[in-house]
């Protein structure tokens, strides 16, 4: 209580320094946080000579909406079911049930997202806006793998070069490299080593393969795309999370360590049992900054692939801005952001709770 | 009060000043050419020219990179400070005039009569703004690769079919001297798409949008035209005829390095195939059933609502339209000029010039893309269209999606005021 007055009461010059910092943060972070919040309830346009109208929770429904549709296999008069060239069995088309179908006003305008059946019949789960559907998939996907990997191997990485060997600021400057340079850039060169012709990945795997690996299109096969933006993403901040655990690794005291060798405990028992332990408010932040920093995946969708190939690349933050700014869709950009915002602070209170000291 | 007067007195006095030192009014203009050193020049010279020319007004110009110039636009109406003259991407025009950025423009019919179809901003019956120059898609190829494959040279008359390209196509592939038959420009994501792509969707027969009430696409964009369209479309990449991601660098070079057999490209890219190749041919867009069509419009000028000064921008921007700025601006960056008088003042485009064909092509062939505010939204709704029914996708659900954005954009803008 005492130091709360205290900073309150006789810390003005503190205060007045904080000011320009707290006054620009309030500008540009906090106002425009609850004007996303504001005009997602709206039909804001970016620009628009028709009045805003409150909406209510109408950009929600469209984004989130969905709905389940089961068809039979379609058959002939002998009750036969109709197959194709292949042998599959043939289902009426999910678009007759949800355009202008007067018995199924519930489905108008859905799409079908995914599938699953038998030979007799399929059931078809639909999005009202499978777009944003395929995005969030697509980044939390993203999510799941970037945060582990890119965790374990920067901590893989601050484990090598915490050590005292000559030279080994190289290595740290080289590893740190990517981080400097502009994600912009990055992803640029990027899109130069992943080339479906002449890129150096399909130049280097052509020539240890001896040719036996043909070229890939990386970023214009649907299949591939999205991993290999995972791949370059992890590449391109591993040296950043690097840091911050190496700070991490500097704090924990060397008598701990002197006491384990002292006690004959193998490098793998001094890992477990002192190293980890040492690490955990790191391991937390690490966790946290990295999985924030993957659900805000744009710069490189933006530079490499667009959210193609057949939006096998769509992320959240790419479909917020390509909406909010591009179809000058502001309210349901913000309902996008709100959305994320929701996403991040529920898993991030997750990993809180499940990384919490335990007493 | 004393404070108050004296102010009334300064304004008085600077009033006075200013219309004693300074007669003519300033008007301020925005330009999305910065970074181009002769379209500068050239801009710089018809202000130079204009200010000299009468006492009323005096120009000053103020140019913005044209990556950066929509987002300047809208920034600065949202801020209430756009220039007096601005210029405008034609397809964005209605969206501009809709959204009350601009006003009509105080220009006699008459004097652009015979201007192109496509240097002609016209929304809701009124001129917003008016090209000095106009751009044409053709397909280029060259006279040697018509006689080796043994293809009949199509004219604007006698464009080929869809049959006669298809044909040409199969020939080409056959021939095995090119990597692909066919270049249409994937590279170029964006606004290429809907400019250089919707044009064939058209001379299918379907369109981007139901021009009729501009109030649906329902039937243009899904109906049998434009699955016909899609079909087409998406077996131009199954067939093998052209490769669905290109390297930008083979976009640029690719033609010229022997790569294709015939690309699909603007004028503006016409000086360098001809410097390469000088059998380099521009030919007219195939008839697929619907007639030939290439997409029309390009940068023009208009002027902004909040202009205090209606009369002196348009004054200005009818001084502009003299045929020798038309001419300096096409022979400067290559452009097509607006008026076949200006056309004949220019090196490329007069009678015989090497480009003249594009005059010719824009005039008999261009077709503007949809005049409607919602465009900036139907542009990219097309734009994955394209791009996903070329990687693959099912074309009719493709096109029913496009149609259910495309129509719910519609309905969420109240018509856009058609």
């Amino acid at each position: 209580m005492a130091t709360s007055t205290k900073l309150t009461r006789s810390n003005s010059a503190g205060w007045a320094f904080a000011l320009p910092g707290f006054g620009l943060m309030a500008v540009f972070i906090i106002i425009p946080f609850f004007f996303a919040i504001g005009l997602s309830f709206t039909n804001q346009r970016l620009v628009s000579p028709n009045p805003t109208e409150y909406t209510g929770l109408a950009n929600y429904r469209q984004l989130l909406g969905m709905g389940v549709i089961t068809l039979d296999a379609v058959k002939d008069d002998a009750g036969q079911i109709v197959r194709d060239e292949t042998g599959a069995p043939t289902f009426p088309r999910v678009r007759d049930y949800t355009r202008n179908n007067p018995d199924y006003p519930q489905l108008q305008g859905m799409r079908e997202w995914f599938s699953w059946g038998s030979d007799t019949s399929r059931t078809y789960v639909l999005a009202r806006d499978v777009v944003f559907m395929t995005a969030l998939m697509n980044t939390i996907i993203f999510v799941i793998v970037v945060a582990p990997v890119q965790g374990g191997l920067a901590l893989l990485l601050a484990l090598l070069i915490n050590q005292r060997l000559r030279g080994i600021n190289v290595y740290r400057a080289i590893y740190f490299m990517p981080v400097v340079v502009s994600i912009v850039v990055v992803s640029l060169l990027w899109r130069f080593i992943y080339d479906g012709n002449s890129g150096l990945l399909n130049n280097m795997l052509g020539a240890i393969s001896f040719g036996a690996i043909k070229p890939v299109d990386w970023l214009g096969n649907p299949n591939t795309a999205l991993g290999s933006i995972i791949l370059m993403s992890i590449w391109q901040a591993v040296g950043f999370h690097m840091v911050i655990w190496l700070s991490g690794l500097q704090t924990i005291s060397p008598t701990l360590y002197e006491a384990a060798a002292i006690e004959g405990s193998s490098k793998w028992q001094t890992f477990r049992y002192v190293t980890w332990p040492g690490l955990r408010n790191t391991a937390v932040l690490v966790l946290i900054v990295i999985t924030m920093q993957a659900f805000a995946l744009f710069a490189q969708i933006d530079v490499m692939t667009k959210g193609g190939p057949l939006d096998s690349t769509q992320t959240i933050v790419f479909q917020a801005i390509q909406r909010g700014y591009g179809k000058q869709d502001i309210s349901g950009g913000s309902a996008i952001s709100v959305i994320l915002f929701v996403l991040v602070l529920t898993i991030s209170l997750i990993q809180r709770y499940f990384t919490r000291e335990k007493n | 009060m004393k404070y108050a007067l004296l102010s009334t007195g300064a304004l008085i006095a600077s009033v006075a000043y200013g219309t004693m030192a300074v007669a003519q009014t300033d008007l301020t203009m925005w330009y999305h050419g910065a970074g181009n050193e002769v379209e500068s020049n050239i801009i710089n010279q018809i202000i130079t020219d204009f200010n000299a020319s009468q006492t009323d007004w005096k120009v000053s110009l103020q140019s913005f990179p044209q990556a950066a110039y929509n987002d300047s636009v809208t920034a600065g109406a949202l801020a209430g400070n756009l220039p007096d003259i601005l210029d405008v991407d034609g397809p964005n025009m209605p969206n501009w005039a809709w959204a009350g950025y601009m006003q009509p423009l105080q220009i006699d019919e008459s004097i652009i009569a015979d201007f192109l179809p496509g240097t002609k901003g016209v929304w809701d019956g009124k001129l917003y703004s008016i090209g000095l120059w106009d751009a044409a898609i053709a397909l280029v190829t060259r006279q040697s690769y018509l006689d080796e494959l043994g293809l009949r040279t199509p004219t604007l008359d006698q464009p080929w079919t869809k049959d006669e390209f298809m044909a040409a196509l199969d020939a080409a592939k056959a021939s095995g001297k090119f990597e692909y038959a066919f270049d249409p420009g994937m590279a170029w994501t964006g606004e290429w798409y809907p400019y250089a792509f919707s044009p064939f969707l058209q001379s299918f027969g379907g369109d981007i949008i139901d021009r009729s009430t501009y109030m649906t696409a329902e039937g243009a964009l899904n109906g049998e035209a434009a699955n016909a369209w899609g079909e087409w479309w998406q077996g131009l990449f199954t067939g093998g005829y052209a490769q669905v991601t290109q390297d930008p660098a083979d976009r640029d070079g690719g033609f010229a390095a022997g790569k294709y057999a015939f690309s699909w490209n603007g004028n503006w890219a016409a000086l360098g195939a001809l410097k390469t190749f000088p059998d380099t041919l521009f030919l007219p867009a195939p008839d697929f059933g619907n007639g030939p069509k290439i997409g029309a419009a390009s940068w023009q000028f208009g002027v902004s609502a909040s202009s205090q000064h209606p009369d002196g921008a348009s004054a200005f921007i009818q001084f502009a339209l003299q045929d020798k700025y038309l001419a300096a601006f096409s022979n400067g960056i290559g452009l097509i000029p607006a008026t076949p008088s200006a056309a004949a003042m220019t090196d490329n485009y007069k009678e015989g010039g090497p480009m003249a064909v594009f005059f010719e092509l824009s005039a008999a062939q261009g077709m503007l893309r949809p005049v409607t505010p919602g465009y900036i939204v139907e542009s990219k709704v097309f734009e994955k269209v394209a791009a996903d029914i070329a990687n693959g996708a099912n074309v009719a659900d493709t096109l029913d999606a496009a149609v259910d954005e495309i129509d719910a954009d519609i309905a969420k803008n109240n018509g856009y005021g058609h």
